[in-house]
């Protein structure tokens, strides 16, 4: 089969989508905690398709905006020492700190690079023994595992010309936070089908049931996320809050296990600053002592993050947590656009707030 | 988040543990990755790839299971 | 060139503080300064290799004749890595300016070169691309009849940049303008889109694809002028360059007034293009073509408007890709899997690969 096209074939689509609006006896509300879901959500039509029989809220889904943007002055910082090379994901070069982006900075001589992979930054370090290059690391538990295998291959080849500047985040954490908060009218969460496919879900069992959430994993392509759609509607429909895995061909209970242990050998759980939310507890990983020489922070004496809530994005955190929709802030395509966004869930094209102007730019009709 | 493409493991590399790399199939174009995190991968698996590591091999078993009520053709294998 | 058996290199040795060695590969400020190693560039390099009553006049113009009605473009190129899989800035200068001309309803005639080369290129890298925009210019039937160098210093421009200007004459009666597009016409792609756009990002940032997207670089007049000469008209025509095809769609959108459905499994896209646009999260839509155009066909033509390009070897993979719908606010929709028309974004900024 095609791992791809199966999953998007326009019939089945159009038939599980039904089987979700017949399911739906009211108007739940359904979040989902990944960008790339958000993404796919309005890029195929579902959410359009399923507006009017329930709401969609795209929760704190994108690690790209919840790095906060004293990390990306960080990064600018160092990117314009001498004998420095940063590489980053092309997804952070767009975005803006409180200086500017790096795209900016480098079109101010600062010495950037795209990369696909940490591993690639390790190779330029190898070709490059007079530079130091630094890898800006973001991403959720996804993403971790790269920047860890980097990490130890950098130390495996003795390459003491290669750090990382990291902000990988823990999604759930942030899950709980959403759950947690009063306001939030939340039914059910669709957990991130790649974030599960390296934590597994057991750990998300207790979020179901101390908050009484159905917690649906699910994977990306269309027919994945109506599945995750109907998966929470059953458990809703049926006054169940369990942990249901509809991406099985990715994800096990027990997530990968290879892919924990490299986390687990370089970085530690921590306490950590989310953009648009301050610092959550057990928000994410920073680098184990053994490991503090590839630590950008500490070989470079920078700041330790500020440990407030400095980015005050109020309307930001509300649509994160879901309490309000994109469009229903003041900001929202009047001063905040992707071209200048003034808070996180603008900033990348996996934002809330990007994806919605993007899919449902304000002044669309909502069923085109 | 977290953008995964599943391809076909067309050809391993290197075995080593934190090096391990094989060539990966994407819909007949050709990728190395990385393959630490799936070393017991063989030829003809089909794995999932993020940020150039490779972090699951798909169960074939489940691929299905995935996709349950199809009124018309299955998915042919 | 060889610069070892003419007596003036030895004058550049005086003058010059690089090696001599080193001046023997790689081109010095000097070539650019005006006078004798000037000429001499421009005898051994550029009228060697570019030969017609024109430009061998080497007057400070070109004196042309034409027969009527003339089209005038100019385009400045600049690309990393100069040379890629499927062309090099040469073939790209050519069919650029060549392609604005075609879809402008011009025959491509006559094109000016101006070579903007950083000191210390290469002479080996500088002929490669001179034989490229040679091959390129005759196969197109397009004559370089005037041109200028400039070496400028270390640093001031990335290798090579060049800016290359055409004229063309009109084929039909009318210029093909944007402007009249109406309700009902097809949007039609003359061949696969993306490739180009797919094809440097891989090369310039050594993704490693195997094999690599291959550019699409190419002439495009001969099947724009075999439509005029079926008596088929376009009611507009593009090349979609940067941007991609969604630049082109929303640029019409918005001159004309209409908006734009696309059906998502029409679109043509190699499977090179499809797979690098899922690993790296970009939509070929947004990936520049340089030899691919979109062109928009009232609904009684499409049918022999696609027997006359498929006739094509550039334009045989053209197909239609959508329809002008009434204006809306979300100028251009794409239909995909759930049925539904999602809004296409307006390209801002060149597509950037992501893992988010």
């Amino acid at each position: 089969m095609n791992l791809i096209d199966d999953y998007r074939n326009p019939h089945r689509l159009q038939e599980r989508l039904e089987v979700a609006r017949r399911l739906a006896t009211r108007r739940w509300t359904i979040m989902d905690v990944c960008g790339g879901q958000t993404h796919s959500l309005l890029r195929y039509g579902i959410e359009t398709a399923l507006a009017d029989c329930m709401n969609f809220i795209h929760g704190p889904g994108c690690p790209v905006c919840v790095t906060p943007a004293e990390v990306i002055d960080a990064a600018i910082d160092l990117s314009q020492r001498p004998k420095v090379l940063l590489t980053t994901f092309g997804d952070m070069l767009r975005v803006p700190g409180k200086t500017g982006s790096l795209m900016q900075a480098r079109a101010a001589g600062g010495q950037i690079r795209m990369v696909y992979s940490p591993c690639d930054a390790v190779q330029l370090a190898e070709r490059h023994p007079d530079l130091t290059v630094i890898f800006l690391a973001v991403g959720f538990e996804t993403t971790a595992p790269a920047t860890a295998l980097a990490t130890l291959q950098a130390q495996a080849r003795d390459l003491k010309n290669f750090a990382v500047l990291a902000h990988h985040v823990r999604v759930e954490p942030a899950m709980r936070g959403v759950a947690a908060a009063p306001s939030a009218p939340l039914s059910a969460f669709l957990a991130a089908g790649h974030v599960c496919t390296v934590t597994g879900y057991e750990s998300l069992r207790s979020l179901a049931a101390d908050f009484r959430l159905p917690v649906v994993v699910t994977g990306f392509e269309p027919l994945d996320l109506v599945e995750g759609i109907i998966g929470c509607l059953e458990q809703l429909e049926s006054g169940r809050a369990e942990v249901e895995n509809r991406y099985a061909r990715c994800v096990r209970p027990d997530g990968n296990p290879d892919a924990l242990r490299l986390i687990d050998r370089v970085f530690a759980v921590s306490h950590l600053s989310w953009r648009g939310f301050g610092i959550l507890p057990d928000g994410g990983f920073t680098f184990r002592e053994e490991y503090s020489l590839f630590d950008a922070r500490r070989r470079f004496g920078l700041a330790p993050l500020s440990t407030l809530p400095a980015d005050r994005e109020s309307s930001c955190t509300a649509v994160l947590m879901g309490i309000i929709r994109p469009p229903e802030c003041p900001l929202f395509g009047v001063t905040c656009t992707p071209d200048a966004p003034q808070g996180a869930p603008m900033v990348s094209s996996e934002g809330a707030c990007a994806a919605y102007y993007r899919y449902a730019p304000p002044g669309a009709t909502t069923d085109v | 988040m977290c953008l995964g493409v599943p391809g076909r493991v067309h050809r391993w590399l290197d075995r080593s543990e934190l090096t391990a790399e094989a060539e990966i199939d994407f819909g007949g174009v050709r990728k190395r990755c990385h393959m630490a995190c799936v070393s017991q991968a063989v030829e003809g698996d089909f794995v999932l790839v993020h940020a150039g590591v490779a972090l699951a091999i798909l169960d074939p078993s489940n691929c299905r299971v995935d996709l349950p009520m199809s009124s018309d053709d299955e998915p042919d294998r | 060139m060889s610069d070892t058996d003419d007596p003036m290199a030895i004058n550049v040795d005086v003058t010059c503080p690089l090696p001599r060695s080193h001046d023997a590969e790689r081109i010095t400020l000097a070539y650019g300064d005006g006078g004798r190693l000037s000429r001499n560039f421009v005898r051994e390099w550029i009228l060697s290799r570019f030969r017609n009553p024109a430009l061998e006049a080497l007057g400070d113009a070109a004196v042309l004749k034409s027969s009527g009605r003339l089209a005038f473009t100019t385009d400045s190129y600049t690309v990393t890595p100069l040379f890629f899989p499927g062309g090099d800035i040469g073939t790209l200068a050519v069919c650029g300016t060549v392609n604005d001309l075609a879809v402008s309803g011009a025959r491509p005639r006559w094109l000016s070169l101006a070579l903007i080369i950083e000191e210390g290129l290469r002479w080996e890298t500088l002929g490669r691309v001179l034989d490229s925009i040679q091959r390129t210019a005759n196969a197109a039937g397009v004559s370089v009849v005037t041109g200028d160098t400039k070496v400028v210093p270390r640093g001031c421009v990335d290798q090579l940049m060049m800016t290359t200007s055409g004229l063309g004459e009109l084929f039909g009666e009318a210029p093909l303008e944007a402007s009249r597009l109406q309700v009902g016409d097809a949007i039609i792609v003359s061949g696969p889109i993306g490739q180009h756009g797919a094809a440097i990002l891989c090369a310039r940032d050594e993704l490693g694809f195997e094999p690599a997207p291959v550019s699409d670089c190419a002439c495009l007049h001969v099947p724009l002028m075999a439509l005029q000469q079926a008596g088929l008209q376009p009611r507009a025509t593009r090349d979609a360059t940067r941007g991609g095809v969604a630049a082109v769609l929303h640029e019409w959108c918005q001159a004309n007034g209409v908006a734009i459905d696309l059906e998502d499994d029409e679109l043509p896209a190699s499977p090179e293009v499809r797979a690098v646009c899922e690993l790296l999260g970009l939509d070929p839509l947004f990936l520049a073509c340089e030899g691919t155009f979109v062109a928009a066909v009232p609904p009684a033509l499409i049918d022999s408007v696609l027997r006359v390009l498929r006739q094509h070897h550039v334009s045989r993979a053209a197909t239609v890709i959508g329809r002008v719908v009434a204006s809306r606010s979300t100028p251009v929709c794409v239909r995909r899997a759930a049925g539904r028309q999602v809004p296409l974004d307006e390209p801002a900024g060149s597509p950037l690969p992501r893992i988010c």
